[in-house]
């Protein structure tokens, strides 16, 4: 039972300055606690389209320690294997010994964004999009208006006719077919920052509505229909004009500086907005600002009030089926006879395993009248959206996604519902991939259900 | 490391892809589920024939490169980590289930299957494999027949060993070999299906094997019953067996174990309880499924049972099951190591057993934690410490020398379905004594002359000296 000596054989003897950056950010008790019982490897999407030790949780946390340990050099390999990883969390929720392997993934990869030489051209582009782009809210929808009008005045027809497109990866063209139309008017410009709950009652709780800034962007009608159903449901809403991005894509990519700056400034503009709850309708966002807690808990100033804020965060779906009067929702009557409308669902990744929202999804379609609710085989298996994730490895996400398919294609629904933008987008991607638009449509939860309101 | 020549002459074999050596598969495959063993092989190769298994071998054979065959790597005894460097050989590309056979009621795969998904095959068309171990979630069949793995079913349908009727087998010489076959009988020469079961990769490497699968039961009934007396309950498990009734499961967890169950799966489990029997029963006959249920019952609370519930549906019974089964990972949540260990008794022994972990446990200031298979006799004193503690890991170390030591006068067994490995190879003698090590050591130089098989398990450089214990 004595341990084994291992011989560092091939880390090098000269000090390596992304090895020495992650004995510093890496919580090493956190690394400790996995006792590499392999159960995180069945719920692991990389590991099941690979097979490969490394491209599983096990691996991945065995490669972080293995480092630290001064086992090996942090190569090229081992910062392709931790990109390579969709950050989806299922193996978080099957681990027994409850390692947080999302946030060793976000202090991995934190500590190689600060020790990667980009080309050139990418640092300023990396930092237009995270510093420039994403945390303002004018700037989002500057660049919404523009693609408006790309979209809007035959600049898409154009582009597409003239066989640009077919320059560009298939992906891509694909991608440009399934954009939903941009809009330059967000939800406060359409509805102001304060809707109370509908028909005069005594509203149950004020709520905060989490707008998001791409979702603000290119969802802004699922934006619109979340306030009326919360609205709907006996809630007075309220959407802070002082929000901004909550720093996810930050998060994740390494810059956790920057997805820092942005949860402080969410935590100011809620706390003065003075609502019981935060309201997020993108669970990928949604995880983020559940885990602001964790994101800010050595910032003396910010600890305390990010937990507090933590704590009342709940997804569009947690809030309606735990506090919510619930409304009414029948499906209208469908053109293809008298069948039953079928729905499907594919989880949001972040929903159920980070924010843990259970079955509110589904316990909502179920209660529409009309619709039959058809369970869609692994939807609580990533489909490779990821959130950026498929933009930066293309391969794998359409991989996952082709796989995903396969399970969609035999539940012959109607509509496929999903929680999370990005989701959304890929799932749509994935109908357009296999040429199944005539039959089936993804939508948003939230549109699906306002749709089928009884008013 | 090993040479140029080699390393190509393996590419070549297998394709560019499937021979790896760089830092990333090495450091991925220093392990497996053992704590505090860690090792790196000098390659990782993944073949997807028997042919890639017999010319990686006869090359290996020629060169004296140590091969390590390895599944899901859930090992809890340090038998898939290259102690003594070589290649680790991952079966997990050749995982075809090739055939369920319904007329002669077997199945034949290939090692890298996932046990789950066979046993998800299997039921879906009525039948029934029974070896379940804990693991059976990432493991591969392949694993389970190296490490000849049990599980929860063990005492009323027996574990692997009763189960494998016919291999296929690759030789260190590239030979390859046929064991058995779709027979029920079969006594042409020495049992070699039976010796390769729980070689634990010391002899062969196996490409394919067939099993005997059963007519599925089609009713289960599952119960709970709860003690405040850690020795009634164990009691319990002889007076059952005691009364002829054999129950398909008949688990037995003490209140810590018990503890941190409950706080991984939230299912209502009773934490003021000292010990908990898990009982399952199941057969063809309604009626003979519940009079059994019923006289356990019965005998629970003639043994001092506090309170027996009985599983009101089956998704309360597959909840129970499921937590039992997430026992061992759960109880790394105490401490960041967890030494599962699988000593095994005679079942009417259980509660001596019992007793004597609890008295070792505080003899050396450890805890462990005790659940596992009452009913036929293999318990899981299972310690939760930090690797970290030199001091702890010593006395971590004495207290399970000493529960081995317990186990073999009481008629037991240092290892009832992990194997040896290398974790317990030094105690192999204290329970096959020196002639029955000589002779499996004939046994294995006949297989591999060599050394060239998984060098390093089953036998130790040295064997451990039998304490002589103070009582």
């Amino acid at each position: 039972m004595s341990e084994t000596s291992i011989k560092p054989k091939l880390a090098s003897t000269s000090v390596n300055p992304l090895a020495e950056r992650l004995k510093l950010t890496l919580n090493y008790d956190e690394l400790s606690n996995c006792i590499r019982c392999g159960f995180c490897q069945p719920s692991c999407p990389t590991f099941k389209e690979t097979g490969i030790e490394a491209a599983s949780p096990r691996g991945r946390l065995a490669l972080m320690k293995a480092v630290v340990d001064d086992l090996m050099v942090p190569d090229e390999a081992f910062r392709e294997q931790m990109d390579l990883c969709l950050g989806c969390r299922a193996c978080e929720p099957v681990c027994p010994a409850d390692v947080k392997y999302g946030q060793l993934l976000e202090q991995t990869r934190d500590a190689i964004e600060k020790h990667t030489e980009h080309r050139w051209w990418v640092k300023p582009i990396r930092n237009a999009v995270f510093k420039q782009l994403f945390p303002n809210q004018k700037r989002m929808r500057l660049l919404g208006s523009a693609l408006r009008i790309y979209q809007r005045f035959g600049i898409q027809g154009l582009v597409q006719k003239s066989g640009f497109m077919k320059l560009l990866p298939d992906t891509m063209s694909q991608m440009e077919r399934i954009l939903p139309e941009a809009s330059a008017k967000g939800v406060i410009e359409q509805l102001g920052t304060y809707v109370p709950a509908s028909g005069g009652r005594k509203p149950i709780a004020t709520v905060g509505m989490f707008r998001g800034c791409i979702m603000d962007v290119l969802f802004t009608e699922t934006n619109i229909n979340t306030v009326k159903l919360l609205s709907e449901a006996g809630f007075d809403v309220v959407i802070p004009e002082a929000q901004n991005c909550c720093g996810a894509l930050h998060a994740h990519s390494g810059e956790l500086d920057q997805a820092r700056e942005l949860a402080k400034k969410n935590v100011d503009a809620f706390r003065t907005a003075g609502v019981d709850y935060i309201i997020s309708n993108a669970g990928g966002c949604g995880a983020l600002l559940v885990e602001y807690g964790h994101l800010l808990h050595d910032d003396p100033e910010y600890a305390e009030a990010a937990l507090n804020f933590a704590e009342n965060v709940k997804d569009v779906s947690q809030m309606l089926m735990e506090k919510g009067n619930i409304p009414q929702f029948a499906v209208k009557e469908n053109g293809s006879g008298h069948e039953r409308v079928a729905v499907t669902y594919q989880d949001s990744c972040h929903l159920r395993n980070v924010m843990k929202a259970g079955n509110a999804p589904r316990d909502l379609m179920n209660r529409i009248e009309g619709a039959r609710l058809v369970e869609l085989q692994g939807a609580d298996r990533c489909c490779g959206s990821a959130g950026i994730y498929n933009l930066v490895q293309p391969q794998m996400s359409m991989d996952i996604l082709d796989h995903k398919m396969e399970h969609v294609k035999q539940t012959q629904a109607h509509y496929l519902l999903t929680s999370n933008p990005g989701c959304l987008l890929q799932m749509k991607l994935g109908i357009e991939r296999e040429q199944m638009s005539e039959q089936m449509k993804a939508v948003h939860i939230v549109d699906f259900l306002y749709e089928n309101l009884v008013k | 490391m090993l040479a140029e020549s080699i390393r190509q002459q393996l590419r070549q074999i297998v394709g560019e892809a499937w021979f790896k050596d760089d830092p990333e598969a090495l450091v991925t495959h220093s392990y497996d589920a053992t704590p505090m063993v860690q090792n790196l092989p000098d390659g990782v190769i993944y073949p997807h024939t028997r042919e890639h298994v017999s010319e990686i071998l006869k090359l290996a054979n020629e060169h004296r490169i140590p091969i390590v065959g390895r599944g899901a790597g859930s090992n809890l005894c340090g038998g898939t980590v290259a102690t003594e460097g070589g290649i680790i050989m991952v079966m997990n590309r050749m995982n075809k289930l090739i055939e369920i056979d319904q007329e002669n009621l077997t199945a034949t795969f290939q090692p890298g299957l996932n046990t789950k998904e066979f046993h998800l095959a299997v039921e879906a068309l009525g039948l029934f494999y029974p070896p379940d171990p804990s693991s059976m979630v990432i493991s591969t069949l392949g694993g389970n027949i190296m490490e000849c793995a049990g599980g929860l079913r063990g005492l009323k349908y027996g574990t692997t060993k009763d189960y494998v009727i016919g291999l296929e087998a690759v030789l260190p010489s590239g030979e390859i070999i046929r064991t058995g076959g779709k027979l029920y009988k079969d006594v042409a020469g020495y049992d070699l299906t039976k010796l390769l079961v729980g070689s634990e990769g010391t002899l062969a490497i196996i490409t394919e094997a067939t099993v005997k699968l059963l007519p599925a039961p089609k009713y289960k009934k599952t119960m709970l019953a709860m003690y405040k007396d850690i020795y009634a309950a164990a009691k319990t498990v002889s007076a059952i067996i005691g009364h002829q009734i054999i129950p398909a499961t008949l688990e037995f967890i003490d209140n810590p174990t018990l503890r941190v169950v409950e706080a991984f799966n939230k299912i209502g489990l009773p934490l003021d309880m000292e010990a908990v029997l898990l009982i399952e029963q199941d057969g063809n006959d309604m009626v003979q499924v519940e009079r059994d249920i019923e006289a356990m019952t019965r005998i629970c609370h003639e043994q001092g049972a506090a309170d027996v519930k009985i599983a009101s549906s089956a998704e309360e019974a597959t909840k129970l099951m499921m937590a039992r089964r997430s026992a061992l990972s759960t109880l790394a949540r105490i401490r960041p190591t967890t030494i599962l260990e699988d000593a095994t008794v005679p079942r009417s022994k259980i509660a001596d057993m019992v007793i004597e972990i609890n008295k070792i446990a505080k003899k050396y200031n450890v805890q462990i934690c005790t659940f596992g298979h009452a009913g036929d006799g293999n318990l899981h004193p299972t310690c939760t410490t930090d690797a970290r503690d030199k001091d702890e890991i010593h006395r971590v170390e004495q207290a399970f020398e000493e529960i081995f030591d317990a186990a073999i006068r009481m008629g037991g067994t240092i290892t009832g379905e992990h194997g040896v490995g290398m974790m317990k190879a030094p105690y192999l003698e204290w329970k096959v004594g020196e002639a029955g090590i000589e002779l499996m050591k004939g046994i294995k130089r006949a297989f591999d002359p060599n050394n060239i098989m998984n060098p390093g398990k089953i036998f130790a450089k040295e064997s451990r000296k039998r304490l002589v214990v103070q009582r």
